[in-house]
């Protein structure tokens, strides 16, 4: 007996000619479309209670975003955490990672804050100062503060964007690294903007009913 | 109902006994009216655990699911009390895929129980079904005391933890004052918005203690926010694009249902003459057996569904997470239209499929708005007689020879011609589910229950046992399942055994898992590794052995008369279904394929 169904075949069926990438978007199949990564910082107002961490980090973890670094820490408002984000991930994806957040009880509010807001990154290093004077100098155009110093080491405490620190923690290699601890991005909107503030129901109902495409450029630092 | 289910152990004369204290207390009571004398708990709570009841009774719970323990022990003893009836069942899992069919079928959210460790791990499978299917559910653990959490304690469990990535909202009750309200919320959680499961970890020491506090009202936390509108300006450009199309769809997904906008999608489709394709969960959100239905689309959807989304200009996709069983491959789904997308999740916009037309709001609602913004019809005429022409070409018939073994489409079939238009149902996960899909006509909205995207095979009868305590009493309650599915969680027969439900389960018994075979049969040369189970205990006579009634079908001549008869007993029946071992399902589109070029027979894979 026959097995399947009836009906034309599927080189005999008719077949439409455009295309969706991979995020989904229909593309002109003759022009190769995709959405480059780029690197934002997303800033999220949070409860300030047990596990809000976690649900975090395990959404990202889970939806495998691509997450660079992430930070938390009290605000003025004891009931209140700030969490500040760096991801890389094309925009349909910081689309997602902003709208998965809101999703989470905890979450009070989440922004995508502009390239011109501060952003700024502590780094501990310990470096061998056999050379106290040239470690010195060094610190000093990096305005490292000295918060430990040995016989053998010196610790810097440097601030600032994270290129700085990359550009110093690379000249302070000269000497020697002994050890580094990083903390990841932490960051405020310029001016009077809000970075991540308690929004009115419209206020959130309006940023989620608006799915156009942001116009942020990729500027780090 | 009542009747039907016995409550947790009260017998007769607790019972009796209770009422008459009742009674006594009203008696010596004389402010007590008539209003408040109808209501059954007035008692002051006492305790945590009495707190987590009282907030289950007043969120209107009638029937709870779950299985006693340790550490749930003060919760059990609180719900002895109670007129909430308690359906113990054989196993965890089943306690929460009864929990989800029972919030499927009532639109309320189920309630199952579970004690710590081993009860509440067992739960799991059933959560992130409920998870992935948007049910709405509430789980209530039992957890170690608070001084041993952490400590790696007899039967502790990182529940929250666990659980986490498949509930949508969880809570360690850590304080007895609070917990009766961590339980509201979580109940006002589960249903509010998108629904789903919620839960609520509770140490044994938090309901022992000592609390005079009553709970708050269901109310959800002020963080979470529902848009019920889409946005106006969105509304007019979708309507406007919907008037300016030639080839419309409206696809409506398991959303349309829960947000019992079934209605206002049909008399906008019909209104404006739109075919209607429906997916798995959005069964029974448009009438199938009406002109505009194409039916079901996806891995085994319909010829002319998978014809129809492939080659429309405009796709009003409502309540729907474009799934990949759905979608097939991304860069071949509706390549050619604009996706008008309603969803009450802003995260499901454009999250696998772009939506240019994002109406985030609840579906009755923006299909209400959208029915007002729309003022003249498209003109699909052509459109619509295209579509008909892909349902002759490729109509959903098949060969059914007397001399051969009883094809599977041919029961499903007979158990819908046996049943009511209102029949309930439920299925395990395979091929019997997707007969059940495709033979199945489908014409109300709540009469399927299944599980979607999990996937979980064994979901079948307990659900089976959910949906008959949620269901009007003149609904049938079928259970479709597969030999491999049932055997996963045959136990809750005992169940439907002790609480006499009226439930016909079907075995489509073909003594393989059906679809790996299927899949092994096409993409791994015939190797059927342990796929064969003809291993299989006779489903029949294990039936009689639970207690329940057992039939058999063996060829065509016994089909219709035994179905008659398991419908017609009056309690749970199993019919041992011998189909043909070699029956698959067609049309299928290859994972990842290309939906309109579906597979018709084995060759064409």
């Amino acid at each position: 007996m026959k097995r399947g169904l009836d009906g034309p075949a599927p080189e005999e069926r008719p077949t439409p000619a455009g295309r969706r990438n991979k995020q989904g978007i229909r593309i002109d199949p003759e022009v190769e479309a995709t959405h480059e990564p780029r690197r934002t910082v997303i800033s999220a107002l949070v409860e300030h209670e047990p596990g809000v961490l976690s649900d975090v980090s395990g959404l990202f973890s889970r939806r495998q975003f691509n997450i660079e670094s992430l930070t938390v820490g009290p605000t003025d408002d004891d009931d209140r955490a700030r969490i500040t984000l760096v991801v890389e991930e094309p925009d349909p994806g910081i689309e997602q990672v902003k709208k998965q957040l809101r999703k989470l009880v905890p979450v009070i509010s989440v922004r995508e804050l502009a390239p011109d807001a501060m952003r700024r990154e502590l780094a501990l290093v310990k470096v061998d100062a056999a050379d106290p004077a040239q470690v010195n100098a060094v610190a000093d155009m990096y305005d490292a503060k000295t918060v430990d110093s040995s016989p053998e080491t010196a610790t810097f405490e440097i601030t600032g964007a994270r290129q700085k620190i990359e550009a110093a923690i690379e000249t302070f290699s000269q000497f020697g690294i002994r050890e580094i601890s990083r903390t990841g991005t932490t960051a405020l909107a310029r001016g009077t903007d809000d970075t991540a503030a308690p929004m009115s129901a419209t206020e959130s109902a309006a940023e989620t009913a608006n799915q156009q495409d942001q116009s942020y450029t990729a500027d780090d630092d | 109902m009542s009747e039907r289910a016995a409550s947790i152990t009260p017998t007769e004369e607790q019972d009796d006994e209770q009422r008459a204290d009742a009674e006594i207390t009203d008696g010596a009571t004389p402010e007590t009216d008539d209003v408040t004398e109808s209501e059954t708990t007035t008692d002051p709570v006492t305790s945590g655990a009495e707190a987590v009841v009282r907030a289950l009774e007043n969120a209107g719970v009638e029937y709870a699911f779950g299985v006693q323990g340790g550490a749930i022990m003060p919760v059990y003893d609180a719900l002895y009390d109670s007129d909430i009836t308690h359906v113990t069942m054989a196993h965890e899992q089943g306690a929460a895929h009864a929990a989800d069919a029972y919030g499927i079928v009532s639109g309320e959210p189920g309630i199952c129980l579970a004690t710590s460790g081993p009860g509440a791990t067992n739960l799991v499978t059933g959560i992130a079904d409920a998870d992935m299917d948007s049910d709405p559910m509430v789980a209530l653990t039992g957890q170690v005391p608070t001084e041993f959490v952490g400590n790696d304690a007899f039967q502790e469990t990182d529940t929250t933890g666990v659980t986490t990535p498949i509930t949508k909202d969880n809570t360690f009750a850590a304080d007895p004052d609070r917990v009766g309200s961590d339980v509201s919320e979580a109940f006002a959680l589960a249903s509010e918005g998108r629904p789903g499961p919620t839960l609520v970890d509770l140490p044994k020491d938090v309901t022992k203690s000592e609390t005079d506090r009553e709970p708050d009202a269901p109310t959800t936390p002020d963080t979470y926010e529902v848009q019920e509108r889409a946005d106006e300006d969105l509304v007019d450009a979708a309507a406007e694009r919907i008037e300016n199309s030639s080839r419309p769809v409206m696809l409506l997904g398991g959303g349309v249902i829960k947000g019992e906008a079934s209605e206002a999608c049909r008399e906008f489709a019909m209104e404006h003459e739109i075919p209607v394709i429906t997916t798995m969960p959005g069964l029974g959100a448009f009438p199938e057996d009406h002109e505009l239905s194409l039916e079901m689309a996806g891995m085994h959807g319909t010829g002319y569904a998978n014809m129809a989304i492939t080659h429309c200009d405009t796709l009003i996709g409502i309540g729907t997470r474009f799934d990949d069983r759905l979608t097939g491959g991304i860069e071949t789904f509706a390549p050619d239209a604009e996706l008008i997308h309603v969803d009450i999740d802003p995260a499901e916009i454009s999250k696998n499929i772009h939506a240019d037309y994002p109406l985030v709001g609840d579906a009755e609602t923006v299909v209400e708005q959208l029915a007002a913004a729309v003022d003249a019809s498209p003109e699909a005429k052509k459109w619509r007689a295209q579509c008909q022409q892909w349902k002759s070409d490729y109509s959903m018939a098949y060969d059914a020879p007397e001399d051969e073994p009883v094809q599977p489409e041919f029961v499903v079939e007979a158990l819908d011609e046996a049943t009511s238009d209102s029949a309930i149902v439920t299925t395990g996960v395979g091929q019997h589910q997707m007969w059940a899909c495709q033979y199945w006509t489908f014409t109300e909205p709540q009469t399927w229950v299944s599980s979607h995207g999990l996937g979980t095979m064994g979901y079948g009868l307990p659900a089976a046992i959910g949906a008959r305590l949620a269901a009007d009493d003149d609904q049938e309650v079928v259970c479709v399942d597969g030999d491999g599915s049932f055997l996963m969680t045959l136990q809750g027969l005992s169940v439907a055994v002790r609480e006499n439900l009226d439930i016909t389960v079907a075995v489509l018994n073909n003594e393989y898992i059906g679809m790996v075979r299927q899949w092994q049969d096409a993409f791994f040369e015939g190797r059927h590794a342990a796929s064969e189970y003809n291993w299989m205990p006779e489903f029949d006579k294990l039936a009689e052995a639970f207690g329940a009634c057992g039939f058999r079908i063996d060829d065509y001549d016994d089909v219709a008369e035994t179905i008659e008869a398991a419908i017609a007993y009056d309690g749970p029946s199993v019919i041992d279904v011998h189909i043909d071992p070699q029956a698959n399902v067609y049309p299928m589109v290859p994972s990842g394929g290309d939906n309109g070029q579906f597979a018709l027979t084995e060759d064409q894979l």
